[in-house]
């Protein structure tokens, strides 16, 4: 078993599975840091899932394909905006109706566009392409974990850094953080708490959507109904998990990028039923936050002096 | 009932009626044959005795579920995890109703077994929430999963029928709840149902601590201050939730519909009873009449979807665009704000009199 966990197909696995995760977890804690619970990252991710193979086929080119999604995805988050600021509905519910929408909404286009049903065989999308780097590619151990990625998981990386600099080096992310820790103490000092939300959430739903977008087009070739399965909620727990901070949200997606390629692996190698296995990424979660909020809630007693 | 109240009511009516007319809306721009869609959709329910019997059939785990979740969101938490209870309440009355077979015996102690398991399901985020602070909400969507991976471990490896593919042995027959109308598929349940609604009503409304309960959902500080042991009250809150969507987990499990154990995704009435809360405004009095809605709608759609061209999923639609419509506090607000202005004007001018 410890040969197979050690193998480089093990962090490969790690890196390919946390890649959607980690699109909708940065999604969630920029939509957190400006004070906003976004549960519509699911539906979010769904219909881009869809969005993609559409796209990418009609237009014949993954990048192009890529593009449409990702402002449609920050259109999703304006709507989504629209709906929270200006119509004032409760955040989780207009959530509740999109990921509705969302399930709905998926397989209609579906069959109105292509006559399938279930999955999406009829469409010839295109799928994003690997990044093979040469002479990287010729190392042993590490040669085979990096290269042959897919490029949307080095987007996703570089996606962090941007952000990290963003959130803490740029007057916007300061406004939008600001926003979220006190929203009153920033509009006392001219800033738009309305427009900041809105900037947030049309980031939020973009960089759910590439996430969406890698799904049917980089970890699978094609759409399937219901194929978010439960992410966005996960991406949401892994960026509470890790403070919404992007370099936390990533420490988390790739923990769970492990949980997952350690249950391909037991279930290769069938130590454990498959169901068990499949609830080791939930467990996992369930665990962390519990731990993550204990620490958290003991160390601000501790600094508060009780 | 002042004319504001009387307002909101209708404002949730109009709210229903416009997402009704953007689905078939979106019917004739998808469908072939939109009249016969729409035609199907609204009186395909009433069309024979068994079509109207499985509207009743498919109010009856709405009810639950709902009056579950409007307890749990009475208290503002929002814990979603009555999807999970439902689907191990499920779970845990098919695993009594194999083994057990002896006569009533038999469905008391699987609904008792399936509304427990669901509490003590149910209250693990609120627990979370209180001993370390995280969120119930990211915790119940964690859960969900849990439950459902769970169930189709149990289905799969436990309770797996050899001569079945994917379902369960076979559910005793002595477990299974009486048919109440002849030629339909409605069931005993369909009393438990409305009982629970009505305890629901009673307790949050007529109770000491419902009253405790519904103070801390509107203001937990202010319920702190005034003595409430607001512990004692998000914990109570969850359990009793997660007790009823448990049962009615048990309940349908029981049903006719159902001879073996077979649910291999998440049933999705966790997610519908937020809707049913929505447009029951959190009582659980409203909770049949909001069940009955959408278990029209969904017979509906069923029909239609089996009749002609338009598949079931456009329910999802209607059902998002009504959540959006009745919970946004702007839509029609600057008519309900005339109407609190006649209605304080009327007030004043009947004081000068006076």
């Amino acid at each position: 078993m410890w040969e197979a966990i050690l193998s480089p197909d093990f962090f490969s696995s790690m890196l390919r599975t946390a890649t959607p995760i980690l699109f909708a977890t940065l999604g969630a804690g920029i939509a957190a840091k400006a004070g906003i619970t976004n549960m519509a990252l699911e539906g979010i991710m769904l219909f881009s899932a869809l969005f993609g193979v559409i796209f990418s086929s009609l237009t014949q080119s993954a990048w192009l394909g890529l593009l449409i999604t990702v402002v449609i995805g920050g259109l999703m988050g304006l709507i989504l905006a629209f709906i929270v600021l200006n119509l004032k509905t409760d955040e989780i519910l207009a959530a509740v109706a999109i990921n509705l929408m969302a399930t709905g909404g998926t397989v209609l286009i579906m069959v109105a566009f292509s006559g399938d049903r279930g999955v999406s065989s009829s469409i010839r999308s295109v799928s994003a392409p690997m990044v093979v780097i040469p002479f990287i590619e010729q190392i042993p151990f590490i040669g085979k974990v990096i290269s042959g990625q897919n490029v949307l998981t080095w987007l996703a990386l570089l996606a962090v850094l941007v952000l990290h600099l963003f959130l803490y080096r740029t007057p916007l992310g300061l406004s939008i953080r600001a926003v979220g820790e006190n929203k009153n103490a920033a509009e006392s000092v001219g800033i738009s708490s309305r427009r900041i939300q809105y900037i947030a959430l049309i980031l939020s739903g973009a960089l759910a959507s590439a996430g969406g977008f890698y799904l049917s087009g980089g970890y699978m070739n094609m759409f399937t109904k219901d194929m978010s399965s439960g992410r966005g909620f996960i991406a949401l727990a892994a960026s509470s998990m890790g403070g919404n901070t992007p370099v936390g949200g990533l420490l988390v997606s790739l923990l769970f990028g492990v949980a997952q390629a350690f249950a391909n692996i037991m279930q290769l190698l069938s130590l454990m039923p498959y169901e068990i296995i499949l609830m080791v990424p939930y467990l996992t979660t369930l665990v962390g936050l519990g731990v993550y909020y204990y620490t958290q809630k003991k160390r601000k007693e501790r600094l508060s002096g009780k | 009932m002042n004319s504001v109240k009387k307002f909101d009511i209708l404002r949730m009516f109009l709210s229903v009626l416009v997402a009704l007319a953007l689905s078939f809306l979106l019917i004739f721009v998808l469908s072939e044959e939109p009249v016969e869609a729409i035609k199907n959709l609204v009186i395909g329910p009433f069309s024979s005795r068994r079509n109207m019997g499985s509207v009743i059939e498919s109010m009856i785990p709405l009810i639950f579920t709902g009056t579950g979740i409007c307890i749990m969101f009475s208290a503002n938490q929002i814990n979603l995890s009555a999807e999970g209870a439902f689907q191990i309440g499920g779970l845990a009355a098919s695993c009594v109703a194999i083994y057990f077979t002896a006569d009533i015996l038999s469905p008391l102690a699987a609904l008792l077994l399936a509304g427990l398991i669901g509490a003590l399901f149910s209250v693990v985020p609120a627990i979370l929430k209180i001993t370390t602070s995280a969120s119930e909400m990211v915790s119940s969507l964690m859960i969900n999963y849990v439950a459902l991976y769970f169930g189709t471990y149990m289905l799969n490896n436990i309770i797996a029928d050899p001569r079945a593919s994917s379902a369960s042995y076979e559910l005793c027959p002595a477990s299974e709840l009486p048919v109440l109308v002849s030629g339909t598929r409605i069931h005993l349940g369909l009393i438990v149902a409305l009982l629970v609604a009505v305890f629901g009503y009673f307790f949050l409304y007529k109770t000491k601590t419902g009253y405790e309960l519904r103070l801390t959902g509107v203001n937990e500080a202010f319920a702190r201050y005034s003595g409430v042991n607001i512990v004692k009250v998000i914990v109570s809150s969850q359990l009793i939730g997660g007790f009823i969507a448990g049962l009615g987990g048990g309940v349908e499990m029981l049903s006719p519909i159902y001879t073996r154990f077979n649910w291999t995704t998440l049933t999705g009435y966790g997610w519908d009873a937020i809707i049913i809360s929505t447009l029951a405004k959190n009582n659980p009095l409203y909770v049949p009449f909001a069940a009955l809605f959408l278990a029209y709608l969904r017979t509906g759609a069923s029909i239609m979807a089996r009749r002609t061209d338009v598949t079931l999923d456009i329910v999802q639609i209607t059902q998002g665009i009504i959540i959006i419509l009745v919970v946004a506090e702007q839509f029609l607000s600057r008519y309900r704000h005339k109407l609190i202005a006649r209605e304080a004007k009327a007030a004043l001018s009947g004081e000068e009199v006076a």
